[in-house]
């Protein structure tokens, strides 16, 4: 968080808050020091051995193996073989990708707007206040996979010409971007609140306009601000592009289905879900990469 | 462009930088500036002193239209800038204020900080105004900081670039909000020089201040506030020495034994 400067004197402070951070140098994952690897090995072997012996000792192990983990299912289904009536799950799994960054930034420009809308105090703004509000309200409520059906097949009936004849994949872009704007805009609306007055007032008392202020002073520290929550919740929509399948189209889940429908083999669920991992896997470090270096820019005394 | 029609100040209206007649501002119930009346001439430096809580830092906040008032005007260079209907950003422009925790923007280097208005408000180049701030910086002794971010910097330095990126608009008052009382005492020395220079170029300014010493040495008018009101105002040899009003001995008695003046 960015509060108003704190006077720091450019001087290391020795045993304070850094020495804390030095102990904890090195995987945090695995702690600190030799022993500790040592023992964090030891005991994820025993964990895991554990597991796996559970699994294995099931007196259903051997056909669950075969129905889900079937090495050579899971590799037809990923490759896909469009004469025996299924689709490459790998295939697939690029229109996932290509919906969630389609989504990831409409949603980002859609939640600013209303952000912003709610933040505003003046009159003349109250009927959109109170549109932003139901709107935040309403799809914060109302299950993703409900607004999705709503979208994809709504939309058609209504026989609206360019309205009601787009894809599958569009009206479920629409159905994520409707649905995740409403829990954005109140991340970004913690971010803008995390700014604290005193900016403002700094950058109204130079003569700066209100959106001049916003746009340069406010918003540029609040998005800093709300960057792992962002990324969090874009994790979330990283695999909730699966749920877009329900209208037809050939996401990678989709494809599963189709492939196991046909197969009758349950393998191409788990390619799905090994692909998915994937793909969130890297983002998900990457917003643990963010928080530790704020955490530590916090620990050192401000952002730079 | 009314003239003081009152000659409240008793001196050549046109000089008059500052005329405030009955300012009243209150937060909820809380009265915190019970009716002041204070005119500033061109140049002149004011201190404005008394307990916090008195109603010096919202006197000042007034002064740059960052609080709205409740009753009274405030008349800048013969301009009601209190009347509605008025450029609240235009008179912001005009009036330089610096804050007690300096309030730089985080997110921007120091050239970045002290330039911003003058790109954004006043539609200067980027090359002129980063020529411009670069002449200041250089005056107070910052040029070396520039690239540098706000966390990088001193107390002292941080407030000294907040003092810079308000004359980067080249205002014509400074009001001073008490801008050396987050500062460790050894940072102090530095930010008074530069107020210093400032008063010895000539920049009409108030300066809401706990060093009174200070006050003392670089004021015209030094001016006691309590409860929300002017109580006792004059040159600062004759307040601090034969304080008139018993509210204003009491204050100067209590600074006195705190070993501050």
């Amino acid at each position: 968080m960015v509060g108003p400067p704190q006077p720091s004197f450019g001087e290391p402070s020795p045993g304070g808050p850094d020495s804390f951070g030095q102990a904890r140098r090195g995987s945090r994952l695995l702690g600190s020091g030799r022993g500790a690897v040592a023992v964090s090995t030891a005991s994820t072997i025993v964990v895991l051995a554990a597991l796996a012996a559970l699994f294995l000792l099931a007196p259903g192990s051997a056909a669950v193996r075969h129905t889900f983990f079937n090495p050579a299912d899971m590799w037809k289904s990923l490759i896909g073989d469009p004469r025996a009536g299924y689709y490459s799950v790998g295939e697939a799994l690029w229109l996932n990708i290509r919906m969630f960054l389609a989504a990831e930034v409409l949603i980002l420009i859609v939640a600013m707007v209303i952000a912003v809308i709610r933040q505003t105090d003046s009159p003349v703004m109250f009927p959109l206040r109170i549109v932003s509000t139901i709107y935040v309200d309403v799809f914060r409520g109302v299950p993703l996979i409900l607004v999705i059906f709503a979208i994809g097949f709504g939309l058609p009936a209504l026989n609206l010409g360019f309205v009601s004849t787009q894809s599958a994949a569009v009206y479920g872009v629409a159905a994520l971007v409707l649905s995740y704007s409403a829990y954005v805009s109140e991340v970004y609306r913690a971010g803008l609140n995390s700014v604290h007055q005193s900016q403002v007032a700094a950058a109204r008392s130079l003569g700066l306009s209100h959106t001049s202020a916003l746009r340069y002073v406010i918003l540029p520290q609040a998005v800093r601000n709300i960057i792992p929550p962002l990324l969090n919740d874009f994790i979330s929509l990283q695999k909730d592009t699966a749920l877009v399948g329900v209208l037809g189209a050939i996401e990678a889940n989709k494809a599963a289905e189709i492939f196991s429908d046909t197969v009758f083999n349950y393998s191409s669920y788990v390619v799905a879900a090994i692909l998915f991992l994937i793909l969130t896997i890297p983002l998900a470090r990457f917003t643990d990469h963010l928080i530790a270096r704020d955490r530590r820019r916090r620990l050192a005394g401000g952002a730079t | 462009m009314s003239q003081d029609p009152a000659g409240l100040s008793g001196k050549p209206a046109e000089t008059d930088a500052v005329i405030i007649e009955g300012l009243r501002k209150s937060f909820g119930t809380n009265l915190v500036l019970d009716g002041i009346d204070l005119s500033v001439a061109s140049h002149e430096v004011i201190c404005l002193i008394g307990a916090s809580g008195s109603g010096k830092s919202t006197l000042l906040r007034c002064l740059n239209l960052l609080e709205p008032i409740d009753a009274g005007r405030i008349v800048l260079w013969g301009q009601d800038v209190t009347q509605p209907g008025i450029d609240q950003n235009r008179v912001r422009r005009s009036v330089g204020i610096v804050f007690q925790a300096f309030n730089l923007f985080p997110h921007m280097t120091v050239l970045r900080n002290v330039t911003l208005a003058p790109v954004k408000a006043l539609s200067a180049s980027r090359r002129e105004a980063e020529q411009e701030a670069r002449a200041l910086l250089d005056r107070f002794g910052l040029l070396d900081k520039q690239a540098d971010y706000p966390d990088r910097l001193s107390g002292g330095q941080q407030q000294r670039v907040a003092i810079v990126r308000a004359l980067a608009m080249r205002p014509r008052l400074m009001l001073l909000d008490e801008v050396t009382s987050a500062l460790d005492p050894e940072l102090v020395a530095e930010v008074l020089d530069v107020i210093r220079e400032l008063a010895a170029s000539g920049m009409t300014m108030l300066l809401a201040t706990h060093e009174m010493s200070f006050a003392r040495d670089i004021a015209n008018r030094v001016c006691f506030l309590a409860d929300g009101r002017i109580i006792e105002q004059g040159p600062p040899g004759e307040l601090f020495t034969s304080p008139r009003d018993e509210r204003t001995q009491r204050f100067l008695r209590r600074i006195t034994d705190a070993g501050r003046l």
